[in-house]
């Protein structure tokens, strides 16, 4: 048992974290040219030939740096398709999709390909508005919905773990410059516990994460636990968007005053975890999923 | 990165799966633990089981911690009682395996492994619980040079009551404080002016024990480590407390939960039920994920990775939840000691009243935080 990412994987994350640190905003365009889409597809249909939990990096990283383009949806669907494309794709889900007003095309739950045409709606999260497609006949793709759905759900959950973690981050540097009282506030435990307590929590939810993306990538049952891949990709995302939004709620408070401005990116971390526990369904709903594999 | 077992994993798997079907009797199950405890320990060394990370050396299996995680969740899937000599294998003997004489690994390492020796922890004191520094049981040398004379009182002490030797922190320069002058001692718990008393428990069982030293003789050749230099010796014992604590929580857990589930299909779930129950599992493979994480970085580079501090502050926490939740599926009965013949209200409220040491014990909840928040998160100190 070797639960670890490889040298080479830890040399993807320091690129994805150092080019998107300062490229939040950059075309999916240049992601495709820096090779992060299809990473997962099989080289002989035009992808990278790696594997899913390769690709999990580069959604955490993307959650970390609040990458605002059609990144997550396009990588997710482009497993799916005959062959790799250069279209920037998203996918329905509960008669919504992520970023209609920028993809090229639509992935249906009835496995049916659409031009992306439609009314777009705005979110809370302004980076990752959703719409609603036009009613046009579709083109089929061969294979079922559900590995997109489960890609879809584990990759939202890395994602979040990317959002917890930054949130983290940011609330430690502020509690340990900020001074109040003539002491840096950190040394109080009503302001470090739940810090802590978020520490905790993210590595909780990224070893789920990371094991959600492990069970995707071997396309197989996992191994000790008698449970199917459903219901460990419902898991990980259940506790990885409540562990994100719970992270922005508490750095968000031990900011103070500051935390609750617009200026402050606090509240674009704390937007895109509610995206994320909202998206495929908050985490009580991932639970019934749970719930039904363990007591029916 | 890799979830299975290696196969070299796998067959130790199997083998130790084999090996206690046919040896974990119901007898064994269902004895005393005093008794029973010691039998199974026995078998358990008998067959190479004690001691498996131990060096070779000392009688160990020089086992990678792998062996041991896996030693752990079998044993938890098995109902198995746990090794009485788990302070001796788990803190006594690895502590005299870093610090110890030749003469201290002569005289007792084949013992710990065999049980033949049980042992006990005298850390804690009624002054000095979470803060260790406090500890005011003294030893000082006497004119002779050649023994200590120990005096004091140490707490929540678990086995005493049947051990042999206790690992003791003393103070043994009157002028100091903190952490100096501190030196750690092996006593021999049936020397005269040692004096166990059994402590009562919420629960009403007596687990725990206070000890009373009284003008205690100990040689000097039990010091382990500098006089004056025990609080470096105490740090290494609470490490291998913590070290692959998290795989002996998460079983425990698990075992927990698997009955959790079992009532809940008994007796039926309301739907906030089922939802707590689903957080707790999922919960408890988070903790064991880490775990897993955790132990990859310890066989890596020897040392535990910072993730798994969190292990035991999780557990902790969520045991008590799941013990309440027993409780609550019981209906009115939860508070019948026994209903219609079946045990069962009186093992969840024996678990649930013994929940509450879960955040106090080892390192409480807020110590753990503290932790976390100085040396993983690199806070200011606030001490």
């Amino acid at each position: 048992m070797e639960f670890a990412f490889s040298q080479e994987q830890d040399e993807l994350r320091r690129e994805a974290r150092s080019y998107l640190e300062s490229n939040a905003d950059a075309p999916l365009a240049d992601l495709r040219e820096l090779g992060w889409l299809g990473v997962s597809v099989p080289e002989e249909r035009g992808g990278g030939g790696l594997s899913f939990v390769d690709e999990a990096i580069l959604f955490e990283e993307a959650g970390r740096a609040l990458y605002t383009g059609p990144f997550l949806t396009t990588a997710i669907v482009l497993p799916a398709l005959a062959h790799v494309d250069d279209n920037a794709w998203s996918v329905e889900l509960d008669g919504l999709v992520p970023h209609l007003d920028v993809v090229d095309k639509v992935l249906r739950e009835d496995m049916t390909t659409v031009a992306a045409e439609g009314e777009s709606l705005e979110t809370m999260d302004e980076t990752r508005p959703l719409g609603r497609l036009a009613k046009n006949d579709g083109d089929s793709v061969d294979g079922d919905f559900e590995p997109v759905r489960l890609r879809l759900l584990a990759a939202l959950a890395l994602e979040a773990v990317g959002v917890a973690q930054k949130a983290l981050e940011l609330g430690v540097e502020y509690v340990s410059a900020r001074e109040q009282f003539g002491k840096k506030i950190g040394t109080y435990q009503a302001v470090s516990h739940p810090l802590a307590d978020t520490y905790v929590e993210t590595e909780l939810a990224r070893s789920l994460a990371y094991w959600a993306a492990w069970c995707v990538a071997q396309e197989s049952e996992q191994h000790g636990e008698q449970a199917p891949v459903a219901v460990v990709v419902a898991a990980a995302k259940a506790l990885a968007a409540e562990t994100a939004v719970a992270a922005c709620e508490r750095s968000i408070q031990v900011h103070g005053g500051i935390g609750f401005t617009w200026e402050h990116v606090l509240h674009r971390y704390y937007k895109r975890a509610q995206w994320i526990d909202a998206f495929g369904g908050h985490a009580a709903k991932q639970r019934e999923v749970v719930a039904a594999h363990l007591l029916d | 990165m890799d979830l299975r077992d290696t196969p070299e994993e796998a067959a130790f798997r199997a083998e130790l799966r084999a090996w206690v079907e046919s040896n974990l009797t119901d007898e064994i199950r269902r004895g005393r633990f005093e008794e029973a405890g010691r039998d199974w320990s026995r078998k358990l060394h008998e067959a190479g089981y004690a001691g498996l990370t131990w060096p070779k050396e000392y009688g160990g299996a020089s086992a990678p911690y792998s062996h041991q995680a896996i030693f752990l969740e079998e044993m938890a899937r098995a109902e198995a009682p746990p090794h009485v000599g788990v302070i001796g294998l788990g803190m006594a003997g690895p502590t005299i395996i870093a610090h110890g004489t030749d003469a201290q690994k002569e005289k007792h390492l084949e013992k710990i492994l065999s049980t033949e020796e049980i042992w006990c922890q005298g850390f804690s004191e009624p002054g000095a619980g979470s803060d260790l520094s406090a500890v005011r049981t003294t030893a000082l040398l006497a004119l002779e040079g050649d023994h200590f004379v120990v005096d004091g009182q140490k707490v929540w002490s678990s086995f005493a009551h049947i051990a042999d030797w206790c690992i003791l922190v003393t103070r043994s320069d009157p002028d100091s404080e903190r952490h100096a002058g501190l030196t750690y001692l092996l006593v021999d718990m049936h020397a005269p002016g040692v004096d166990v008393r059994p402590l009562r428990q919420i629960t009403g069982e007596a687990e725990f024990n206070e000890i009373f030293f009284t003008d205690v003789k100990v040689p000097v050749e039990n010091v382990v480590g500098e006089i004056g230099g025990g609080w470096q010796v105490a740090m290494t014992t609470l490490l291998h407390e913590r070290g692959t604590l998290g795989f002996a929580l998460t079983a425990g857990l698990e075992s927990q939960i698997r009955k959790l589930i079992a009532l809940a299909k008994e007796k039926g779930a309301t739907e906030v039920q089922r939802d707590a129950i689903a957080y707790e599992w999922i919960g408890l493979q988070a903790v064991r994920y880490t775990n897993y994480r955790s132990l990859t970085t310890l066989m890596k580079t020897g040392i535990p990775g910072p993730e798994g501090s969190g292990a035991k502050l999780w557990w902790s926490e969520a045991n008590q939840r799941v013990t309440k939740l027993a409780l609550e599926l019981l209906g009115s009965e939860a508070q019948l000691l026994s209903a219609n013949g079946n045990r069962q209200p009186g093992y969840w409220q024996h678990q649930q009243l013994r929940s509450r040491g879960n955040t106090i014990e080892a390192g409480t909840s807020e110590i753990l935080r503290n932790i976390i928040a100085e040396r993983v998160l690199g806070l200011p100190r606030s001490r």
